[in-house]
């Protein structure tokens, strides 16, 4: 059971939210524009990495807001919570977990 | 029979004053407080307690705690009884009864011959090679094997208990209240935090409850008084003991099982809770879990009468027990040295068989100055067992590597075999945590290497394989310290003298699994590793000569860990078999990861209020005790009770919703709406996000008006429809279904926050300020004219259009909307006025005939005019087109959700499932709904299917069944004949048509 700090809120347990999947997949402008290729990269092809995920979290059972966790999908770990619209967050002096 | 036999004399952690009377197969014993089942019966002189789980070997009490493998036993009767509880934390109370397990036909006579037979049916890998066999011999055999094996009887009467649950947080959470979980408890509570001190015995002391020594001059059992005196008077401490931890997950959430009032029995009991489940969040956790006694695995070493020496320890020192005077011990290191001590102190014979060529040390020298006599370099080779008791073993030499026996063989009659194979710390919660296991080569056994980031968690005392007392209190107190100080308090630290016995050890010899005189798997003699599951040495031979070397597969293979101890005294042992087979080293060949719980929950304790009325909430419209009050039948639509029908007297399902149909058409009828999702939206960007969310054009509705729509995923799909109109310039009134409310609210929310955040719109949910009865039919206008000062005539009300006034007296919005093809009318009005308007708009429909209709019409009135529900005639591979709802989809509009998915291949294919009607040839015959359109009908399976039937009733307008589907290319199907196989092997013929049906 995760702890999940909300931007908003601070931490909270992992039952008050629910998960969306990968963060950072912006609609594109012109969807009539786009070839079959790039409509389905954007509505089907998800990154799915073992390691660090940058994804979509809502605080569904309590501000009811949107952010972005970076989470380790390997050891679960959070490295770090951040609202809708700040940038992705700079990990490169985190420690890299180690998986058991 | 002369009671309690092997009760001594000395004091100990029972009361003699007040004997408890218990019985256990349909005999009664006595026993005391204090005591737990197995130390009870063991004081009476009773070994035997069941059979095993495979071969119905006999079986007895093994250990003295939760690590316990074959001591289960089928506890109280009737509605009480739970089976697979382990006699050695079973508590005696008054009036306990227990019953033996898998004892067929009975605990005292040997099946010999049979379990032979078994022995040759049940090979391991038995089940897997089973499920290769035809699956109709399977079922043939499936009975006599359940019949002979297996663990115990469930229950088959609702549980008279009830269960609790609860949440904590803590800054430290100790696990285990042993000395070192004692020393850390203590070292945190003092700084100030907030602890929780947790062990799964009914009293606190771990080991020390086993032991007899003295600790910082002390008797143990008054330091263990003293230590939790001033634990309780620490407010922020709180001492949770009969309470196992059983699972550890992430970020220090840790779920513990406590036993409230489970331990007084089912009929004292039944003003507490028997069990109460905690789910713990803590900032650091301490394990101070102890270790688990190895056993040594030896030929035919499952007999009654062989247990764990450190158990025997256990039953004279906490129960005041001898379990048998003649003992011999098999050891292969100094701590059956403390228990043979023991015995020879309470006046037992004792021998030691100890497979090291030449033990010394001072344990040893100990044993021999009181006459102990030690064979050396020597293991037990066979077991003389009859009538419910070992009564001797056979000895001989080992040869130098220790894998086969020499020499000649000596007798020694004994009733007593207490063996040990070195300690196993308990790692289990650890490893559960994510955290990374070491083998320790020293110790022979697996630690704890590195915690995982995400739980904080410090090991102390006989977990991290610490084994003497003083070291074990001192790293406990460095580790509450430790746990403390992370999480931000200010412990002192300065080192409390801890004076305790201390021994050196000689080191032990790793050898674990014994020869006899036939290679171990090829003669008579069984070598147990596991005895929970009835796996032998045998069988990892056999595993690892079939390629189940890898230690994932021979759990799976022999089963080996896979019972309710998951392996506790039985994993290790397998590793250092299969190991030895392999001549490899024992990290080599990996260990398993351990899962939860630790030790069985029950399913009461995992629920706890969630059953009956409380399984689940209901939601209720305002009207709902109109409904109650007119016999109402209910169907569950999401958490709502929405009426299905309203029957009257005598009426069937079926009766009730033909007269409610026909009824609509004909005069009228009102139907609870209420459910029906209402999302408030207000801000000048409103239409914007409307055209984005709905496929049709949203510019050109004027104030007033209302617009039915189709909201679609990005995959072109269809997922939610409903009503929406505009109140005002920058307000509007959206409706979804009832099922769809909130995934709706959630779309709009994650749209504006994420993707258009500059937009301003506002968003409510407003599905339970409003309830809603929609009048339908044509004498609706003339009930509502009676009721209402809102003009109804067509050219100021007109279609697709919204007024407000007064309805009944009550302020009201008035939606001209229909979902059944009559004249209609949706009154919406504030919740609270909801049974009100109810009350009134009946009272007046009499003189109308206007009746009460539930979903069940609701839905085959919209289906004969041929309006579909999303979710039952859409199942999220559904565009508007699929529907023949081309009509809907605006061709202006640049973009809105899932428009570009239109164009993609597979969406514009030809050939896809469309929406079409169905006629059956017999008018009389309603296809079940979910059945398949055949194109080719054959006497059975597979049939090329064109697609399924989504909705189907009897319409009594139309005067016969209907039915809607989805076939493959279903436009240019219609006018063609197909059949729909059904599932009583008949088939109905069918012909296809337009989705809507003349009345
Ligand atoms: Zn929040």
């Amino acid at each position: 059971m995760l702890l999940i700090e909300c931007p908003w809120c601070g931490l909270r347990d992992q039952s008050e939210f629910t998960a969306h999947g990968e963060a950072h997949i912006a609609r594109p402008d012109t969807p009539g524009e786009l070839d079959e290729q790039e409509w389905g990269d954007y509505v089907f092809f998800r990154k799915n990495p073992k390691g660090l995920h940058y994804e979509r979290w809502v605080h569904s059972h309590g501000c009811r807001r949107w952010f972005n966790a970076v989470r380790d999908t390997v050891t679960d770990h959070i490295h770090a919570t951040y609202r809708p619209g700040d940038g992705q967050p700079d990990l490169s002096d985190e420690e890299p977990d180690q998986p058991s | 029979m002369k009671s309690q036999t092997n009760r001594l004399e000395r004091e100990s952690r029972i009361n003699r004053r007040k004997p408890i009377r218990f019985w256990f197969d349909n005999r009664g014993y006595e026993g005391y407080p204090g005591d737990t089942l197995a130390s009870a019966l063991l004081a009476n002189g009773i070994h035997l307690v069941g059979r095993s789980f495979k071969y119905h070997r006999p079986r007895g009490i093994y250990s003295a705690g939760p690590e316990e493998p074959n001591a289960l036993v089928q506890l109280e009767e009737n509605a009480y009884t739970e089976p697979n509880r382990r006699a050695t934390e079973v508590e005696l109370y008054e009036g306990l009864s227990a019953s033996s397990q898998n004892c067929w036909p009975s605990r005292g006579f040997d099946l010999g011959a049979v379990s032979s037979w078994f022995s040759r049916l049940l090979p391991s890998g038995f089940y897997y090679k089973t499920f290769m066999w035809p699956a109709s011999l399977w079922m043939t055999y499936e009975k006599y094997i359940r019949k002979a094996a297996g663990l115990g009887q469930s229950p088959t009467e609702p549980d008279p208990h009830f269960y609790d649950k609860t949440h904590a947080h803590c800054d430290v959470l100790v696990i285990g209240g042993g000395p070192a979980g004692i020393e850390a408890a203590m070292a945190a509570g003092r700084s100030g935090c907030r602890v929780i001190l947790a062990d799964e015995k009914s009293e606190f002391g771990g080991s020390l409850l086993s032991e007899n020594m003295l600790v910082n001059g002390q008797p143990c059992h008054e330091w263990i008084e003293s230590r939790i005196a001033e634990l309780e008077s620490m407010p922020d401490v709180a001492l949770l003991p009969r309470t196992t931890v059983t699972g550890y997950y992430d970020y220090n959430f840790l779920v513990a099982n406590e036993r409230v009032g489970e331990h007084l029995g089912p009929r004292v009991s039944a003003r507490s809770p028997k069990e109460r489940l905690w789910k713990i969040r803590a900032r650091q956790v301490v394990m101070a879990t102890g270790a688990i006694e190895r056993p040594l695995v030896f030929a035919d070493n499952d007999r009654p009468g062989i247990m764990l020496a450190g158990a025997i320890r256990s039953y004279i020192n906490r129960f005041s027990v001898l379990p048998g005077n003649r003992c011999v011990l098999l050891t292969n290191n100094d701590s059956a040295y403390h228990a043979a001590l023991d015995i020879s102190d309470e006046g037992g014979h004792v021998e030691i068989v100890d497979v090291r060529s030449s033990p010394s040390g001072a344990l040893v020298e100990s044993a021999q100055s009181r006459g102990i006599r030690i064979i050396p370099d020597s293991t037990i080779t066979g077991v003389g067992y009859s009538r419910g008791r070992i009564r001797h073993v056979d000895v001989m030499t080992l040869s130098e590597d220790g894998t086969r026996v020499v020499g000649k063989k000596r007798k020694i009659d004994c009733n007593l075999v207490g063996v040990s194979g070195g300690w196993t710390p308990t790692v289990h919660l650890f490893s559960q945590s994510k955290g990374k296991l070491r083998y320790d080569d020293a110790n022979h056994c697996f630690v704890a290497d590195r915690p995982s980031r995400n739980n904080p968690v410090t090991l102390a005392g006989s977990c991290r394989g610490t084994w003497f007392l003083k070291e074990c209190m001192e790293e406990g107190r460095k580790a509450g310290c430790d746990a403390a100080q992370a999480a931000g308090f200010d412990p002192d630290s300065r080192r409390e003298p801890v004076k305790a016995g201390k021994v050196e050890y000689a080191p032990m010899r790793p050898l674990w699994i014994l020869p006899c005189n036939h290679p171990i798997g090829r003669g008579k003699k069984k070598h147990f590793h596991e005895l929970h599951n009835d796996a032998t040495v045998g069988d990892i031979h056999l595993a690892a000569r079939e390629g189940y070397e890898s230690v994932e597969h021979l759990k799976r293979y022999t089963t080996t860990g896979m019972g309710t101890d998951q392996g506790k005294t039985s994993n290790l042992n397998a590793l250092t078999a299969m190991a030895g087979i392999r001549g490899l080293p024992i990290p080599e060949v990996g260990v398993t990861t351990f899962r939860p719980p630790y030790t069985p929950l029950t399913l009461g304790s995992i629920v706890g209020h969630d059953r009956g009325e409380l399984f689940i909430q209901k939601r209720k419209t305002p009207m709902h005790p109109w409904h109650d009050q007119a016999g109402a039948v209910y169907e569950d639509v999401g958490d709502w009770k929405r009426p299905r029908y309203f029957p009257l007297e005598g009426e069937t399902m079926h009766d009730a919703v033909q007269r409610e149909c026909l009824q609509v058409r004909q005069s009228g009828g009102l139907l609870d709406a209420s459910t029906l999702g209402k999302i408030d939206l207000q801000g000048k960007d409103c239409r914007w996000l409307l055209n984005m969310l709905y496929t049709n054009a949203w510019d050109k509705l004027e104030v007033g008006r209302c617009r039915y729509g189709l909201m679609l995923n990005e995959h072109g799909m269809i997922f939610d429809d409903g009503v929406t109109t505009r109140l005002g310039e920058n307000h509007y009134h959206m409706t979804t279904t009832t099922g769809g409310a909130a995934r709706v609210m959630n779309w709009i929310e994650e749209w504006l926050q994420t993707e258009w955040p500059e937009l301003e719109v506002f968003a409510t949910s407003v599905t339970e300020q409003w309830a809603v009865a929609s009048l339908n039919g044509p004498n609706s206008a003339e009930l509502l004219k009676e009721l209402t000062d809102i003009p109804l005539d067509e050219e100021s009300f007109p279609f697709m259009s919204m007024k407000t006034g007064q309805v009944a007296g009550i302020p009201a919005r008035v939606f001209r909307i229909s979902f059944t093809g009559e004249l209609s009318y949706e009154i919406n009005v504030p919740a609270r006025h909801g049974l009100a308007l109810w009350e009134q708009l009946m009272e007046l429909g009499r003189k109308y005939d206007i009746c009460p209709y539930g979903t069940e019409s609701m839905h085959v009135l919209r289906a004969e005019k041929g309006f579909i529900i999303a979710g039952q005639d859409t199942d999220g591979t559904v565009t508007p087109m699929d529907l023949g709802m081309d009509w809907i989809v605006s061709k202006k509009k640049q973009d809105f959700l899932g428009k570009r998915s239109f164009g993609r291949t597979d969406t514009s294919r030809p050939g896809r499932k469309q929406l079409v009607g169905l006629l059956t040839e017999d008018p009389e015959v309603v296809l079940p709904e979910g059945a398949h359109v055949v194109s080719k009908l054959k006497n059975g399976p597979p049939m090329d299917m064109l697609g399924h039937v989504s909705s189907s009733y009897m319409s009594p307008n139309a005067g016969r069944s209907i039915a809607l589907a989805l076939l493959k290319d279903g436009f240019n199907l219609k006018g063609q004949t197909f059949d729909v196989p059904l599932m009583n092997g008949s088939s109905q013929r069918v012909t296809v048509t337009d989705p809507v049906f003349p009345d």
